[in-house]
């Protein structure tokens, strides 16, 4: 009997070629039709260690990973006893023949038949791909994408159609996987910070500058991947004071720009949120969260720098932060960032974590549509005047260029036409100036999105990338007789209270559900709506949500 | 404002009033950045100044040019930004000792390692002027200050011996009491591709009572013909002279490529680029599937 979805569990030491194997698998699947869920978890070190690639997928769209293991594929020792509690009635666990343990469930493929040790994964893969029924063309098609021009292609190749081949022959241990596709699909793999370099492309980026930190460094890399037939340039800056300064420099002269980094760097970074506050430099800074404090945990995820994030910055101007909660989002929120930043002249925020970061999922192709940022240059007016006072507090914004006398920013409290001022009349007017823009902020907020039935018995609040594992967590509950709907703010700041505090006084019973240990979300949502959320469900153990905690969580209320 | 215009004069960068003491060193320093810009014919709508904090940090609100007056050590990155986004824009560096050496002192190494299209003048007095007289990284040991009672324990910050040592392209060192060699200076600086760096004496008659400018002048002279600044070797060695006199002119120069002329989309203005359209995109899209 097929399952609705199935669960491979990979796991291994770093360097066995875990990530191509996953990789392989996971790409081969989305190309066959299936929809797909891949969470990494790994340790902060190069070579070594248990890590694990998990892959779930099925016919239906996935949106959060779940604690079942319907198939290990074991590469070291220590994923038999992790993975364990796990098992269903019948999971098999295979090794390769470089790791035949003793265990009552095992399959044994004879990797050391089809090549040398160093191909074991792709001979792990050929073996797994043909049992769980997916075509050999699409998997040999992906494994020649995946190589590239590596010298070892053809090798890889060969290796994996011996076993294939061999796997064709052999019975298959594996029970109860869906069935394969009718028709293969142009959906995109993608994890959440791929989505977010392409949807801040998309949104018109031109400079991106960073300093290396787990987890958010893989959006550097994806927009360096790009730069060239994009067009735009990506800096690795000495440290991440000097990436934000670049960034706002970058953007001072009209090229829309970003940094991202994680939460050591941002406190670097945090006196370039001011200085692009008091110039009125738009800016879009991504923020990848991890366990901190301080190093912390480095390849974990946690959703703990919010309340640092809001307040980030000496002296008061205004922000925004938005929260994605999958792929699709991040590719949207992006390009939304692009546009705020540009159109209100200050930073914007993009808060994720490792969990949404390093996950991938099938996605169809994001919506495109033209887009276009505002004007970067004010009808000529000699002298122009940078920080002209104007309604909404946004002034005509141009950039430096020969026939414009002259564009002047200033970090001091300055003039309309951007000198140094210390004439206090003009300081106040200013302040009000830059926080006028706050309610232009908070009239363009997203409204928090209300999945699920309209009227529940009980509705989890949530943010960012707890989106996922709480929608599951909530349809489980539904289909079991218990209408439970989701609240999830894609924007934590500035909050449209308006558009959703009577669906809050209205819910029976509220459960705000966040990955970290203090509610720093509830905190927030009772300090700006007045209403209380007594029931919380936190984790800070550096591990993401999935459904089953939360259900677990929600049996012991 | 515009190319067409009979040739520049110092006129075209106006006068303002300063919030500098009377006799600072940085009105030198003014003067010939104005000279200098006369001279190389840049009308003040194509350069961009930027600046850190201090009392030197302020020149950019002395005369016409577009201006990025950002933090405390913190212009090197800021022009990198902008000569990346628009290098049609003749940026220039504009800070002091405490602001670049100090706490931008890492940014001054990975500039020059760049070689990013950035002329840097230093205003170096050796002292913070603008909070009241504390040590610099240039100060010299045993100069008593409120905050160095007892002299100050560090040795000094050599900045050209830094920058020749990392080969930066355009090393030369000039005096605020004499503007029209310092012009001729900063000339040079800004006709040279590259990283062009510039450390200009200068005295702080309110907090350095140590490096005057009659001590200045006293201890500095002129390079004079026969000096080679192509030699790296020559170079070293009067940037790390065992006595106490300090050479002015031209130290050392060379030509590696720009930074900017690394990156194929900078040459077409990164600064007055359109979002792509959505066809751009959706070929990105084909590296996912």
């Amino acid at each position: 009997m097929p399952q609705s979805d199935f669960r491979i569990v990979l796991g291994g030491e770093a360097g066995q070629g875990l990530q191509t194997l996953g990789a392989l698998l996971a790409q081969t699947l989305v190309r066959a039709g299936y929809h797909l869920i891949a969470v990494q978890s790994y340790l902060s070190r190069i070579r070594g260690g248990h890590n694990e690639f998990m892959i779930r997928y099925g016919l239906d769209p996935l949106h959060a990973d779940r604690e079942r293991c319907d198939l290990l594929v074991a590469l070291d020792a220590e994923s038999v006893p992790a993975q364990e509690p796990f098992f269903t009635a019948n999971s098999p666990v295979l090794f390769p023949s470089s790791l035949a343990l003793d265990h009552p469930r095992r399959t044994v493929i004879p990797t050391d038949h089809f090549g040398p040790r160093l191909f074991e994964n792709v001979a792990m893969a050929g073996v797994i791909g043909t049992w769980l029924g997916l075509p050999i063309t699409i998997l040999r098609e992906t494994l020649t994408d995946l190589l590239g021009k590596k010298a070892a292609l053809e090798e890889n190749v060969k290796v994996l159609m011996a076993a294939a081949q061999w796997a064709s022959e052999a019975p298959p241990p594996i029970r109860g996987c869906p069935p394969l596709p009718p028709t293969p699909s142009r959906r995109l793999m993608l994890n959440g910070n791929e989505a977010l370099a392409l949807g801040a492309i998309a949104g018109g980026l031109r400079f991106a500058a960073f300093y290396p930190m787990t987890p958010s460094t893989s959006v550097a890399l994806t927009l360096i991947r790009h730069a060239d037939q994009a067009g735009l340039v990506v800096e690795q800056a000495e440290d991440e004071i000097a990436a934000i300064n670049m960034a706002i420099g970058a953007s001072f002269a009209g090229a829309p720009s970003l940094v991202a980094t994680s939460g050591g760097g941002f406190a670097l970074m945090v006196e370039g949120v001011s200085l692009a506050a008091m110039t009125e430099t738009p800016i879009v800074i991504v923020v990848a969260q991890r366990p901190a404090p301080a190093t912390g945990l480095p390849t974990r995820t946690e959703q703990g720098d919010l309340e640092f994030v809001l307040h980030a910055g000496h002296g008061e101007f205004p922000r925004a932060i938005l929260t994605p909660g999958s792929p699709e989002q991040c590719f949207d929120l992006a390009r939304h960032a692009m546009e705020l930043a540009e159109q209100f002249q200050g930073p914007i925020f993009i808060l994720t974590d490792q969990y949404l970061a390093d996950t991938y999922r099938s996605v169809d192709p994001p919506p495109l549509s033209p887009m276009s940022l505002p004007p970067r240059l004010p009808p000529p007016q000699i002298p122009y005047r940078r920080y002209a006072f104007a309604p909404g507090g946004l002034s005509p914004r141009a950039v430096p260029q020969p026939g414009i006398a002259y564009v002047v920013a200033d970090s001091d409290e300055h003039t309309e036409d951007g000198h140094i001022t210390e004439d206090l009349d003009i300081r106040r007017r200013m302040v009000e100036k830059r926080l006028a823009k706050g309610q232009g902020l908070v009239a363009a907020a997203r409204p928090p999105d209300w999945i699920g039935p309209e009227h529940p018995e009980r509705l989890l609040i949530c943010w960012g990338s707890t989106l996922g594992p709480a929608r599951e967590a909530a349809e489980r509950l539904t289909g079991n007789g218990h209408p439970t709907a989701v609240l999830h703010f894609t924007q934590v700041w500035p909050l449209p209270i308006e558009t959703f505090r009577a669906k809050l006084v209205a819910a029976p019973k509220t459960v705000v559900v966040e990955g970290n240990a203090t509610g720093q979300f509830a905190r927030l949502l009772r300090r700006e709506t007045g209403l209380d959320f007594p029931r919380r469900i936190n984790r800070f153990d550096g591990l993401p949500f999935t459904p089953e905690t939360i259900l677990r969580a929600l049996s012991h209320e | 404002m515009s190319n067409d215009n009979p040739p520049l004069t110092l006129e075209a960068f106006g006068h303002y009033e300063t919030a500098w003491c009377p006799g600072c060193g940085n009105f030198g320093i003014l003067t010939a950045l104005k000279q200098a810009l006369v001279q190389a014919q840049l009308p003040p709508d194509r350069i961009c100044l930027v600046s850190g904090i201090g009392q030197a940090a302020k020149t950019p609100h002395y005369l016409n040019a577009h201006v990025f007056n950002g933090l405390h050590g913190r212009a090197l990155p800021v022009a990198t930004g902008i000569a990346l986004a628009n290098p049609d824009l003749t940026v220039i560096v504009e800070s002091g000792d405490g602001c670049v050496y100090g706490e931008g002192g890492n940014h001054f190494l990975a500039a020059i390692r760049r070689n990013i299209g950035v002329t840097l003048l230093v205003h170096d007095n050796q002292v913070y002027g603008l909070t009241k007289g504390q040590a610099s990284p240039t100060s010299w040991p045993g100069m008593v200050t409120k905050a160095q009672p007892h002299g100050v324990f560090a040795s000094p910050f050599n900045p050209v011996g830094i920058a020749i040592a990392l080969r930066a392209n355009f090393v030369a060192r000039g005096f605020s009491g004499d503007p029209t060699g310092l012009a001729q200076l900063i000339r040079q600086a800004l006709a040279h591709p590259g990283f062009a760096f510039v450390e200009i004496l200068q005295p702080c008659v309110s907090f350095n009572k140590v490096n005057t400018f009659k001590w200045y002048k006293e201890h500095s002279f002129a390079l004079d013909e026969s000096y080679d600044p192509t030699d790296w070797a020559a170079a070293m060695k009067m940037a790390f002279r065992e006595d106490d006199r300090l050479p002015l002119g031209v130290l050392w120069k060379t030509n590696r490529p720009p930074y900017e002329a690394h990156f194929p989309a900078v040459a077409s203005g990164l600064w007055k680029a359109e979002p792509p359209p959505p066809e751009q995109i959706a070929r990105l899209f084909d590296a996912y599937r």
